[in-house]
Formats: structure tokens, sequence, C-alpha cells
């Protein structure tokens, strides 16, 4: 019988501390685990509370990443609640292994800590290994602080075992900013998060001996397309299920939680799209943007999969001038998200003006003047009638400016 | 004689191989095709399936025990049921579970899972061996009258 651990109604955790807390009180079955920077403490506290009987569960080191994601494909496919969390060089380590927990449709819970990837080799906070999983199959999550990082890894249990949805599912948050920076945070009592998660009730698990089952079949071109196809669909269907979860976390604890959270958007004419801890900053430098008279709004972009696609559009029908904010060098492309933004407005009628800004790689800071130049530019945006930039540019790199593609005006 | 002994109720095959693996099944539409890819083993019930022969098991038609996934044999063994002592060195070492025997009397092959890989050739003890490899279109009577003599222990 496990040990209680005490919580207080309101506590100084991290991102990494907050998300390990959520993993001891969703009762966590089995965490397979390679730690790395800067997500090591996440699989390091679960590691103890098992070890000081505060969890009866199983911590398994294992001597890779792969073989963490494998381990947590065998536990989840024999029926446990099963979770670990990883970063950057761990993650692209993963990624074979992520298709296929996607692929069997094993509710595993990965907290990911975002991280540059190398080369150069780099420790700091950006979002190339989050887009390195846009495609595995898996549901997104971003969390922009501590509490979101506690409270969406909770809600991300009950969203993957829902028996509708059956997918994996990550919970992201940046790296060091959000992973080591310790803020107040008001976690559910152990009860009420227990009450909340539930019990997991697993489905073709490998324990069952009245049903054994085959995992991993092979496919090939007369199957691969069907099965691929259904796995397609449940992520988009599980949208209702994210809806539903969230509504009722929101009784719960009063935290009220979307698939896109919006900021000062009602009347906004610019803003400024991004995820993780940038909005915060975003909404600060919107808020600045207002007192000199520009109409400055902020969207985020809470589910990163399935994507927001209508909703999205509802929220920036009005805008005139959108900046999409991608945290990932984008390899002789736009960014994945201006992409994203770009298809959902592309279909509205108003059809805004849509730029890309590649910013923060490696951890580079944004800060409120970089935002506040950006809102400008989509202020000018808004006046001109058309893109008066190229559409994508770097932001706060030194050297030349660094930017490309202009709208065809000939 | 042996042929005869060979072909015996020995393949305990109500179930097994019906199927061709490459469209043997109805193609299902994306809607219809399993979670996860994850395939049962058995219709209905089968807490009980490992005290069951496995020609009264209920095999799904997702299971290969239905299926016949040997068409790219090339060599096939050949049982010599006169020589063979039924000591399961074969049973045991066989990959496929494609060596057929019963209490542990030494039956035959399965071919319809075998892919010929000889492992049971390689392990087989006897004096000439009881089983050997033919081609895959040998006619297994003229296998069984062409099988070598007894090698007699050469003198030092």
């Amino acid at each position: 019988m496990a040990v209680e651990f005490e919580v207080n109604k309101r506590e100084v955790w991290d991102g990494n501390y907050a998300a390990s807390q959520a993993l001891r009180q969703a009762d966590v079955d089995v965490v397979v685990a390679y730690p790395i920077t800067p997500s090591t403490p996440i699989v390091e506290n679960y590691g103890s509370y098992v070890g000081n009987g505060y969890i009866d569960g199983e911590f398994i080191m294992v001597e890779s990443e792969h073989a963490a994601m494998s381990g947590c494909i065998g536990a989840s496919a024999s029926g446990g609640r099963v979770a670990t969390a990883t970063s950057s060089q761990g993650f692209a380590l993963m990624v074979e292994v992520l298709y296929q927990a996607s692929g069997m449709r094993l509710p595993i819970i990965l907290n990911v800590v975002n991280r540059a990837l190398a080369a150069p080799l780099n420790v700091r906070g950006d979002h190339a290994d989050m887009y390195l999983g846009r495609d595995s199959g898996w549901i997104q999550f971003a969390a922009f602080n501590a509490q979101e990082a506690y409270d969406l890894a909770l809600m991300a249990f009950r969203v993957a075992e829902h028996h509708d949805v059956r997918l994996p599912t990550m919970i992201h948050q940046d790296g060091f900013i959000t992973s080591h920076t310790a803020q107040n945070v008001y976690p559910l009592s152990n009860e009420v998060a227990a009450k909340f998660v539930g019990v997991i009730d697993p489905i073709d698990d490998m324990l069952d001996f009245s049903k054994p089952v085959t995992y991993g079949a092979q496919t090939e071109e007369d199957w691969h397309f069907e099965h691929k196809a259904k796995q397609h669909k449940a992520i988009i269907d599980s949208v209702p299920v994210i809806d539903a979860i969230f509504a009722e976390f929101k009784e719960l604890s009063g935290r009220e939680y979307k698939r896109i959270e919006s900021y000062d958007m009602e009347d906004a004419d610019v803003c400024v799209i991004g995820l993780g801890t940038t909005v915060e900053s975003a909404r600060v430098a919107a808020k600045e943007m207002r007192a000199e008279g520009v109409k400055a709004g902020v969207v985020a972009i809470r589910c990163f999969r399935p994507f927001p696609y209508e909703e999205l559009r509802t929220v920036l029908e009005n805008c005139k001038s959108i900046a999409v904010t991608d945290r990932s060098s984008p390899g002789g492309a736009m960014g994945a998200f201006y992409n994203e933004v770009a298809a959902a407005m592309m279909t509205s009628q108003s059809r805004p003006l849509v730029t890309n800004y590649i910013y923060g790689l490696g951890g580079r800071d944004i800060s409120i003047e970089n935002l506040k130049e950006i809102f400008k530019e989509q202020q000018a945006n808004a006046d001109a009638g058309y893109i008066t930039t190229d559409i994508q540019q770097f932001t706060n790199l030194r050297g030349p400016k660094l930017s490309f593609f202009k709208t065809d005006r000939s | 004689m042996a042929v005869e002994q060979q072909d015996l109720k020995l393949k305990a095959n109500a179930n097994r191989g019906l199927s061709q693996l490459e469209g043997g099944f109805d193609l299902l539409g994306w809607d219809e095709v399993t979670q996860g890819s994850v395939l049962p083993s058995f219709d209905g019930d089968a807490s009980n399936v490992a005290f069951q022969k496995a020609e009264e098991r209920s095999y799904s038609g997702y299971n290969s025990y239905t299926a016949t996934v040997a068409s790219w044999r090339v060599l096939k063994p050949v049982f010599n049921i006169d020589v063979c002592i039924d000591c399961q060195n074969c049973w045991v070492w066989c990959p496929d579970s494609s060596i057929l025997s019963r209490d542990k009397q030494m039956l035959g092959i399965d071919y319809d899972h075998c892919k010929g890989c000889e492992i049971c050739v390689e392990v087989c003890p006897t004096n000439p061996k009881s089983l050997l490899m033919f081609s895959e279109y040998a006619d297994v009577g003229e296998a069984l009258a062409s099988w070598p003599e007894k090698k007699k222990k050469e003198k030092k």
C-alpha cells in the first residue's frame, strides 16, 4: 500500500516537478526511461516516488530512448498505465518507436521538455523536437507554464486512454524556461486527482489470456493504407473527447483550457500566433501595443495535433495581418506552424495576410521589443493591404537580415 | 509402406492451410480493419486453448494457422518414419512449429508453414537421418525410395 504524499493547496514547483507529480497522482504503473536534459527530473522523481513507497509502480531504466519507448509499448500493450519523458536527441532516437506506439493505438503519455536538436549541440529550448513528432500520430498538447504542464499531464491520461481515442499523447513544455522555473502551482488534492484520472480500462491487453492477440502485424500495400487512414481518423475524431475532458477539468479546478487560446482577439487587427512560453511574452507585448493604439492580440495553440483549423479560422476571421512564429529551423521551407495557419486561413472568407517569423532557436530569447516589432510590421501590412516584408523572416538573429519569399504583386 | 504411414491422420488439419495470405481475406475498408492492427488469434473465449489440441482450437481468420504461408519454400524436408527414433529434437528446434508430433510420436511435416530452413535435418541424430531435404517438387514416395543406407563407421 502506497504511502500518502502530502501536497499543499499552493506549491512552488517547476515544470518538471509539476509533471512528475501528475505521474504520481495518476498512479502510473510503469515508467520506462532513459533520462536526458532538461526532462531528467520528471522520470527521476517518479523513480524516487516508487523507491520511497509513494507509488506502487515500476521504474525501469534502459539503455536508450529507443529502448525506453519500446519498453513503454510492451507495458502499455500489457494493459498498464504508462508514461515517460524525454527531450531533443532522446526524442529523435525515440521517433521510430513513436510511430509504433501510435500505430498500435497504445495510450502512452510522453512528457516532452522541448530542446533544440544538434548539430551544433545545444541543451536549450526550441521546438525542433516537437516538430519532429508532428506526423507521428500522437496527440500533442502544449503547456506554457508549470501549472499547465501539471494540468495537461493529468488530462492527457484521460484523453489517451478514452476508448473512443486510444492514442498516445505528448505534453510539451519549454526546456528550462518552463521545466526549471519554479512558479506557483495549484495542484489537485491526491484524492481529487485520482478520482479525475480514474483507473485505466485496457483494450486488447496482452495479459488477457481469454483473448490472445498479436501486436505488430505486417501489412503491405493491400492493408497498410487502411490502417493508417483509420489511425488518422481517430486523431481527428479525438476532438470532442478532448473538449469534454477540458470542460470536466474546468468544473473541478476552475482552470479553463481550449484547443486554441486567444487573448485580446475580440477586436484585434493584428496578432501573433505561437506556443510555449513565448505566448506570455506576446501577451505583454500586445498590451503595450494596445497602449500605443494598435489593436493587437495573441493566439496560442494548445493542441498542436489534432490541429484546430476550424477554431483558428473563426478566431482569426476579422484579423487583418497575422504573424505566425515558428521556433524550429525550417530547413528550406516555411515554418510548419505557418503552413498550418496558412492552410486554415486560405479557406476563410476574409483571407487575411499571413507572415512567418523564425525565432528563438537553441533557446535564444525573444524579447517584448522583438514581439512589438513584429506587431508593428503586421500593422504596416494591415495598413498597406499586402505583406510589406518578405513572407518569412528570421528575428533576433545576428548578421545581415535573413528572409525569403515575397507576395507576387505583378 | 512408409508413405502410407505418413499420410495417416497426421495433419490434424481440419482448419489448417485453408487460405493464401495474399488476397485470401475479404479486403476490408479503413473503417472495418482492427484498431491498431491488433489481431486476435482465436474466435471467442480462448481461456482454455493451452489444454486443447491444435485441431480443436477455434483459430481466427487472422491467425496464420489457417493460412498457407510457405509459398516461397524451394527445398522441403521429407520425413522417413522407418528411421526415426522419436527423439523430438526436430520438434524442439523447428522455428515455425512445423514438426507434427503427438504423444511424442513424430508424425510428419506441416508443409503449410514449413519454410524449408533445414534445421530439423541438421539436428536429426539418426543414421541415416530421418529428415532430408528434397526439391519442393520431388515426389515423397520417390524421395523415400531413394533414402541413403546407414553409414558404417570408418575404421581407422
